[in-house]
């Protein structure tokens, strides 16, 4: 069986070809095959097997890469929604991409399997 | 020197190095170790099942020995040093707060900072020659490799998805296959991740099923009891069985049911469940008490299945947060009016017709 897609057409990737120094640690960290590289250069193949988990953007030394990263986590949209604090589930939402939520509780519920 | 408490159950006893007593661990797993990945399945204690973060020596590492880095969530640490048996190496263990290598990853606490902090603390200058570290591969989310290396001078490589492949990736001079890299989401896979969801699903359960057997047994010509163990215990089936084709079947079956999102697999399955238990009280079918409730399950069996599947969607291993926004936004009304439509008809056949 091949690789399980999700929604079409709605992640948030983006490649600067011409900041790209085609160092391939896109490739390395990607754990759905997105990128592709070619004499060189990265190129975005299977877009919609991104699950804009960040590592790419977070590993490219040449800033190449952009994703708006999080979880892809219902229970995280709806904690965060209903202003509960979101590590409740074991996954935030980091809507700029950033990775700001140290600090966070370790105590909190069970709640959800995320990842 | 920062380095982890010898008193843990599983540290056999201590390496001694520059530095001071290194935790010593084994490859091999104890009874408590089994135990305890089973109770962290089922959700018991799981946001507490922690290790010292820290330096720990496996075998008998040298000062040439591959340092392999890892959360304190004792799940991932197991299954870390079970992959390697016979191995030498250094682990360095990451405070995650108990969180495992992704989710943490994803939160930041598995990041570039506590990764220097830590290479700092443990003095893993003075115990290893080398400068590189093999990190798991889906801490890419939080770990700049190149920012590690400028700020610590040690340079990160990352090994494979699963702990399972480093002896391969090892004896291979630190190279992953493109098999390595891609991180599945297979039926055994989604099997593990059952437990915590439908334990979850039943917490909630128990508070829901004895009101809807209590409100079963007002209304229409019968005695209390009588209709409490008609109307009552189907409702008590309907909702098991609600859960457990949301949180049980719908992930073992999840490439096979129809659409991309996960609602609609869901309602799928919730279609599917509620035609199976009608079809058994087709009789009620000559009232209007009977015809409205059958209804209201139609209503209230997807519309749960559908939001137990959406829920999946943290645990599955492909979901994008724009995807699941985008899901959520047509999918949570809909669950939310099929719901209170269902309810709203439930009621009316106890108390209206």
């Amino acid at each position: 069986m091949g690789s399980l897609i999700y929604l079409k057409d709605v992640v948030s990737l983006a490649l600067d070809r011409e900041k790209c120094v085609g160092c391939g640690m896109c490739l390395v960290v990607c754990p759905h095959e997105v990128f592709s590289m070619n004499n060189g250069h990265v190129s975005i193949g299977n877009r919609d097997l991104c699950m804009e988990c960040g590592a790419c953007a977070r590993n490219c030394p040449a800033e190449a890469v952009t994703v708006r990263a999080g979880v892809g986590c219902a229970a995280a949209v709806i904690n965060t929604a209903l202003g509960r604090d979101a590590t409740s589930c074991c996954c935030v939402i980091e809507l700029d991409g950033s990775a700001e939520s140290r600090g966070a509780k370790s105590e909190v519920s069970n709640r959800s399997s995320c990842c | 020197m920062g380095l982890p408490s010898l008193n843990q159950p599983f540290v056999e006893g201590s390496i001694q190095t520059r530095v001071g007593p290194v935790p010593w661990i084994f490859s091999t797993l104890a009874l408590a170790d089994r135990w305890g990945t089973i109770k962290a399945r089922w959700g018991v204690g799981r946001m507490r099942y922690i290790i010292e973060p820290g330096l720990y020596a496996l075998g008998n590492p040298d000062d040439q020995a591959p340092v392999l880095v890892t959360a304190n969530y004792k799940m991932s640490f197991d299954r870390l040093r079970e992959a390697l048996p016979g191995r030498h190496a250094w682990i360095l263990v990451l405070d995650t707060k108990g969180i495992n290598v992704w989710c943490a990853a994803g939160k930041g606490t598995f990041g570039t900072e506590e990764l220097v902090r830590r290479i700092e603390s443990s003095g893993l200058e003075h115990i290893v020659a080398h400068r590189q570290l093999i990190l798991p591969q889906l801490s890419g989310p939080g770990v700049a490799a190149h920012q590690v290396k400028k700020l610590s001078g040690f340079k990160v490589i990352y090994g494979p998805i699963m702990a399972a492949d480093l002896p391969v990736f090892l004896d291979a001079g630190l190279k992953a296959t493109p098999d390595m890299r891609r991180k599945t989401f297979t039926v055994r896979e989604r099997i593990v991740l059952i437990p915590v969801e439908l334990v979850n699903a039943l917490k909630w359960s128990l508070i829901i099923l004895p009101i809807f057997f209590f409100l079963g047994g007002f209304g229409g010509q019968n005695g209390y009891w009588f209709n409490a163990l008609n109307y009552g215990l189907f409702a008590i089936v309907a909702l098991l069985g609600a859960v457990a084709a949301g949180t049980v079947l719908t992930p073992i079956l999840l490439p096979w049911l129809p659409g991309r999102a996960f609602s609609v697999k869901g309602l799928a399955m919730g279609m599917i469940t509620v035609l199976l238990l009608t079809a058994f009280r087709t009789g009620n079918l000559s009232d209007w008490a009977g015809r409205a409730e059958i209804l209201a399950w139609f209503l209230l069996i997807p519309a749960i299945t559908a939001y137990l599947a959406m829920n999946f969607t943290g645990a599955s291993t492909y979901t994008s947060l724009s995807g699941v926004k985008k899901e959520m936004k047509w999918a949570v009304p809909l669950e939310i009016a099929a719901g209170a439509a269902g309810l709203f008809f439930w009621l009316g056949s106890r108390f209206v017709v």
